[in-house]
């Protein structure tokens, strides 16, 4: 059925953007992402060597603010004399290839639960409420350390059991939106006009909520990277030689005495992508909610 | 009574789910009888750990027995899976209550200090600190802190869970990593308690600024504090994986991991459904503290 069109506050959702990038905070974490991203995607054209290639007989070279550096690795070597920087390089791929895909599998999942959940409400409501209550039991790290043990532990494995588990907070905010939209006006007035279920979902519903949508999608996007590193750190994440930055940590840490930097570089790494990715979700929110800011 | 029925419910979800999840896959007896087994051998196993019946049957004998503390036995150690877990259990709960302190001693004064003067110094490094908790991976963390503090310094001991000084660097870790969330809670609640009508009246009654802050404020800014406390220590237990690992510290997240990478089943499940058990508990009794210092959520 083809009703008049409801003039939405699509303005507001243009200004949300543009509120966004007049934000220094988001622009800072926003040019530190792209910046790791077009590392990532242009790896092969800017690692100067084989991140898997190995020189035993430059093993553990030190990096460049070191005595005895050598400025054809910068970051030095590896114990198996692979040039650092390089596997820095690569590893980007790994953190942005996780965090991405898992934020677009849970926040699918996420969104569609919230928005039945708190939508139809009643009866649907409670098994919702029900599914996220023994989802937040389940301890995350367990249960993603023991899937990967069993399927074992390839990229998908990874991202798929992520994924899987840190949908929880796209479906307890997306509800609570979804149950103060539904109630507003234009809902009610698209509702009266005849619109049908899906098409009120789809054209008023939620593009409503795509800014709090934005905001959880950041912060887990940095807690799936984050939790990549730690499954790789402990042995079952994704596996050698693969250059992930977790995993580097783990295999720098039997020189963890007399070769520190070999875990301060990829931690670092971690780090950056992981502060840049969270300022840009705390600007969003800020920009979302300018009362709260104080 | 609702809640509690509620969080039996969720109790036994996750049990059917850790079951499932660790049964339905793999074949735990090839993995026991190891790679030189004969097709016998391994029949043999199976029928040895019952593994030859239905899974419905499986799980409703383990739930039965676990509801009365038998996990039954280690294929690893090859002793009872509750006599392993009472046994590094306390290791656990001294690293997370040490954490939990620490979390509290960081987060309660900078909380505190940055909501009276916000947007000041005090309130940027109390918000530096934060951000710095939530993006550093608390692994690296933990090995920083080894590097500067065990083999730099020598003050603390890199690992092992001998004394109560094997655990400081092991809960400032843990417990940093749980800080900026009630830091940002406690600063968020004190700057609304301090707005509010009610610390004005008190101010400009003369009650000294102190006093106002601490006995008026704080007491009101402190209610969600109590839950995210419960919360954030139910949290812990399943997040000490990864800190014990690194600091080699016996107990339940090093088992957990310990015996995942073995494929341990009735270890790991055990672990699983403790730690879950534990942190609805918490979520409960959270509600039941609110409620309690709280008369509004009462009468609701």
């Amino acid at each position: 059925m083809n009703g008049p069109e409801l003039i939405v506050p699509k303005a507001r959702r243009k200004g949300f953007a543009a509120r966004a990038f007049a934000n220094p905070a988001f622009v800072c974490g926003a040019v530190t992402l792209g910046l790791i991203f077009a590392m990532a995607v242009f790896a092969p054209l800017i690692a100067p060597y084989d991140p898997l290639a190995q020189d035993m007989t430059n093993r553990t070279a030190s990096p460049f603010w070191l005595a005895g550096a050598d400025w054809a690795h910068p970051f030095g070597t590896d114990g198996l004399g692979r040039d650092y920087l390089s596997r820095i390089i690569y590893g980007a791929r790994i953190s942005l290839l996780i965090g991405i895909f898992t934020v677009i599998t849970s926040g699918i999942i996420g969104t569609v639960m919230g928005v039945v959940a708190g939508y139809f409400g009643g009866k649907v409501d409670l098994v919702i409420n029900f599914l996220i209550m023994t989802r937040l039991t389940l301890p995350v790290i367990m249960v993603a350390l023991a899937v990967v043990a069993i399927f074992g532990g390839s990229l998908t494995v990874v991202v798929l059991v992520l994924g899987l588990l840190l949908w929880d907070r796209f479906a307890v905010v997306i509800r609570s939106a979804v149950m103060q939209i539904r109630n507003q006006e234009y809902i009610q007035a698209a509702q009266s006009m005849g619109y049908s279920t899906p098409k009120l979902l789809f054209r008023e519903l939620l593009p409503n909520i795509f800014d709090r949508f934005a905001v959880i999608a950041t912060f887990e996007m940095a807690h799936a990277i984050l939790l990549e590193a730690s499954l790789s750190f402990l042995g079952l994440g994704v596996q050698p030689p693969t250059p992930s930055w977790g995993l580097m940590v783990a295999e720098g840490r039997q020189y963890l005495l007399f070769d520190s930097w070999l875990i301060l570089i990829p931690g670092a790494a971690i780090c950056v992508l992981v502060l840049a990715i969270n300022m840009m979700g705390d600007a969003l929110r800020d920009v979302l909610a300018p009362e709260n800011r104080n | 009574m609702q809640r509690i029925g509620l969080a039996l419910l969720v109790c036994v979800a996750v049990s059917l789910l850790a079951f499932t999840l660790l049964n339905a896959s793999g074949d735990v007896a090839i993995a026991v009888a190891g790679e030189e087994a004969t097709a016998a051998q391994i029949e043999a196993i199976r029928e040895d750990l019952g593994l030859n019946r239905p899974l419905a049957v499986r799980y409703g004998e383990w739930l039965a027995n676990a509801v009365q503390g038998d996990f039954g036995n280690s294929l690893f150690f090859r002793q009872p899976v509750a006599e392993l877990i009472a046994y590094r259990l306390p290791n656990t709960m001294t690293l997370a209550v040490m954490a939990l302190g620490v979390m509290l001693a960081l987060s309660v004064p900078l909380g505190v200090a940055a909501a009276l003067r916000p947007n000041s110094i005090i309130d940027r490094a109390a918000m530096l600190i934060a951000v710095l908790g939530q993006a550093m991976p608390n692994f690296w963390f933990a090995l920083i802190l080894i590097v500067v503090f065990s083999l730099t310094l020598g003050i603390a001991p890199p690992s092992g869970s001998a004394t109560l000084g094997h655990f400081v660097l092991p809960a400032i870790a843990l417990g940093y990593y749980s800080t900026p969330p009630m830091m940002r809670l406690i600063r968020q609640g004190m700057i609304e308690a301090l707005s509010s009508d009610y610390i004005r009246t008190a101010r400009a009654k003369g009650i000294s600024g102190w006093k106002v802050v601490f006995k008026h404020a704080l007491r009101n800014a402190v209610i969600p504090v109590v839950s995210l406390t419960a919360v954030q220590f139910g949290n812990m237990l399943g997040g000490s994986v990864v800190i014990e690992t690194v600091f080699g510290i016996q107990g339940l997240g090093f088992l957990a991991w310990e015996s995942i990478s073995r494929m341990d089943l009735p270890v790991v499940q055990a672990v699983l459904l403790i730690v879950a058990v534990f942190y609805v508990v918490m979520v409960l009794l959270a509600d039941f503290i609110n409620a309690w210092l709280d008369p509004r959520i009462r009468t609701q």
